[in-house]
């Protein structure tokens, strides 16, 4: 494809996206009262999530050698970049179901690109609640904590923020892609996606090397705060990575975004050749 | 739209042998697999010219579906040549989605909890419809469609068969050259199935819009397909008249009579046959394209009648006779009784 076609269809799958999205948050606002309650709820429920993490600190005062701010920087970064990439993407994972019912059809008969309308699919709104949640942690973190700001490591939060929701939102095409091969596949993609923030939120110390290895060079998640926090709050790399890793970021989601890319154009054309 | 593709008004619709081969994995012990090769849709080749309106037909599993798929774009063929308006469906699906409509008998496309003209707004922005044609549009086929009263109403609201006319209207809104119903008066009442073949009728003549539909309704094709192609086992087995149809399949109406009492069965000499009798009840079959008046005059004269009604032949039962008449040698050989009169084309 030409350079030029491919930014025309960037443009043409975003304006699609904002169509579809914006359907379905009109179809959310029709049931007001429905809509407030699960975003309470959903607010409630990622609320108590960090509340289980104090409870923890009340008890210990370090976690793998981590301090509670620490660990509520750790948990911040990787809770908002998931939010973003869930909010954006999340419903990506509906797939499997679309291609069991049949509905993916109608949709591969829209002029619009694919994965947009996947994307867009029963856009969620309520999902910025973790987002909320996952931002009133991180100020905390960087009010608390007692890191010696230098220009890098101000710079390094937003790239570290932009890269990790696109390395999440890289996931969870992935995973969408393998539900054109294995339909029932969404609830392995949440062990990955949803399995994965969750990880995130604890300091790689407290997990095994293995465990730590596979999350840094088979699914790159260790780059979404891991290893660039690492540098913020100076602490030991893990794997002994050198000190240019914390950097990293932003190409370790380039490569995802491609190889995410490479998957979903892979699985669409599989389900084209084969049906269902 | 882009006047770089010529398009001979002959064929706008082109399919030459056009195959469709699923690779079925099963599992046959640990990592064993066994792998087979089912033809879907095997060498078929046909011509729709623009603005003939077309019946699509077969058994369930024929490869009906299959096709409609690789026609709009969502399946690629493994092998053989399609264009449709002169583009190939699985290479540009989005310059082809342009042009044409597609409206899915049991899947709606309609946006359940919205008002109904929601869905419509975002079909004149999905497909760029110009504000002008979309007004025009939208007017044309809330009047021919009776939608006036429903644009405001939420689809889950819809009763099934306001649904189909709203989903009719989405897919014609952007003015497509071609539509495909897929099963397009499935579960519809008596009237509402009247509404949309009587407004299937005026798009085709009016518009020139060319029209393919897949039914199990005899009805439908009997209406409105001045063409039926019939499909088994992946193979086009007939391709013309819907009047070569019946004689093909000779197929069969049925006339079902209550008399007083149980008598033994009626005799009708040639003009019928009984196949089943139940008491007082006997059903009589009789050629199709004959009339029933002489039949029923018949009996009404011999027997003591007390009520009467036909049955039409339903769709399976034309395509089975026709398929597996006697005298033809047995199942496996659709493509010996293949009828393809030149009438069917243009």
């Amino acid at each position: 494809m030409a350079e030029g076609g491919r930014a025309a269809g960037l443009a043409q799958g975003l304006r699609a996206y904002r169509l579809v999205a914006g359907m379905w948050i009109r179809s959310t606002l029709a049931y007001r009262v429905s809509f407030l309650m699960t975003a309470l709820g959903s607010l409630l429920v990622t609320g108590l999530d960090f509340v289980a993490i104090l409870l923890m600190y009340s008890q210990v005062d370090a976690l793998g050698g981590y301090s509670l701010p620490e660990i509520a920087f750790l948990y911040g970064l990787s809770a908002m970049s998931f939010g973003f990439a869930d909010l954006a993407i999340g419903s990506a994972g509906r797939l499997g179901t679309r291609v069991r019912d049949g509905t993916l059809d109608t949709l591969l008969v829209r002029p619009a690109p694919v994965l947009a309308q996947v994307a867009a699919d029963r856009f969620a709104l309520r999902r910025v609640s973790r987002i909320v949640q996952a931002t009133v942690v991180f100020g905390y973190a960087l009010a608390a904590t007692d890191v010696v700001w230098s220009p890098q490591k101000v710079l390094l939060v937003p790239v570290m923020l932009v890269s990790g929701a696109v390395i999440f939102a890289s996931l969870f095409v992935a995973g969408a892609a393998f539900q054109f091969v294995a339909q029932d596949a969404a609830e392995v993609q949440s062990a990955f996606t949803y399995g994965g923030q969750t990880l995130l939120q604890y300091p790689p110390t407290v997990f095994g090397t293995e465990l730590v290895r596979g999350v840094t060079f088979v699914f790159p998640l260790a780059f979404v705060n891991w290893v660039p926090a690492s540098y913020v709050l100076g602490r030991p790399y893990p794997l002994g990575l050198p000190q240019w890793a914390a950097f990293a970021p932003p190409l370790v989601a380039s490569v995802c975004c491609a190889a995410a890319g490479l998957a979903w154009r892979v699985g669409l054309r599989s389900y084209r050749s084969t049906g269902s | 739209m882009s006047a770089d593709v010529t398009v001979s008004e002959s064929a706008f619709i082109e399919v030459d042998r056009v195959e469709k081969v699923f690779d079925v994995r099963r599992r046959t012990g640990f990592l064993k697999r066994e792998l087979r090769r089912v033809r879907a849709v095997d060498a078929i080749s046909f011509r729709v010219a623009r603005g003939e309106m077309v019946g699509y037909i077969g058994p369930n599993g024929a490869g009906k579906s299959t096709t409609i798929k690789m026609l709009t774009g969502i399946l690629t063929p493994s092998g053989g040549r399609l264009r449709v308006a002169g583009i190939d469906p699985s290479r540009e699906r989005t310059r082809l989605a342009h042009r044409i409509g597609v409206v899915f008998g049991q899947r709606t496309t309609l946006w359940w909890d919205l008002p109904l003209i929601d869905s419509y707004r975002l079909m004149h922005r999905m497909y760029r419809i110009p504000d002008g044609r979309y007004r025009e549009n939208l007017d044309r086929l809330v009047e021919l469609l009776d939608l006036a009263a429903l644009l405001e109403v939420p689809v889950r609201q819809l009763s099934l068969g306001q649904r189909m006319r709203g989903d009719i209207a989405a897919a014609l809104l952007h003015d497509p050259e071609v539509l495909y119903l897929d099963e397009p008066t499935i579960g519809l009442d008596v009237v509402s199935k009247a509404r949309v073949r009587e407004f299937l009728r005026e798009l085709n003549a009016e518009r020139g819009t060319t029209v393919l539909l897949t039914t199990h309704d005899l009805q439908d094709i009997e209406q409105l397909c001045s063409r039926v192609m019939v499909i088994d086992h992946g193979r086009l087995v007939y391709d013309g008249a819907l009047s070569g149809l019946h004689e093909a399949g000779e197929s069969e109406r049925t006339l079902v009579v209550d008399l007083e009492r149980e008598l033994p069965p009626i005799e009708a000499g040639e003009a019928a046959r009984v196949v089943r009798v139940e008491g007082p009840r006997q059903w009589l079959a009789f050629p199709a394209s004959a009339s029933a008046a002489p039949l029923v005059a018949h009996i009404a004269a011999r027997y003591p009648l007390l009520d009467l009604s036909v049955r039409e032949p339903d769709i399976e039962a034309v395509i089975a006779k026709m398929l597996y008449a006697p005298g033809s040698s047995g199942e496996g050989s659709p493509e010996r009784r293949a009828v393809v009169p030149g009438a069917g084309g243009s």
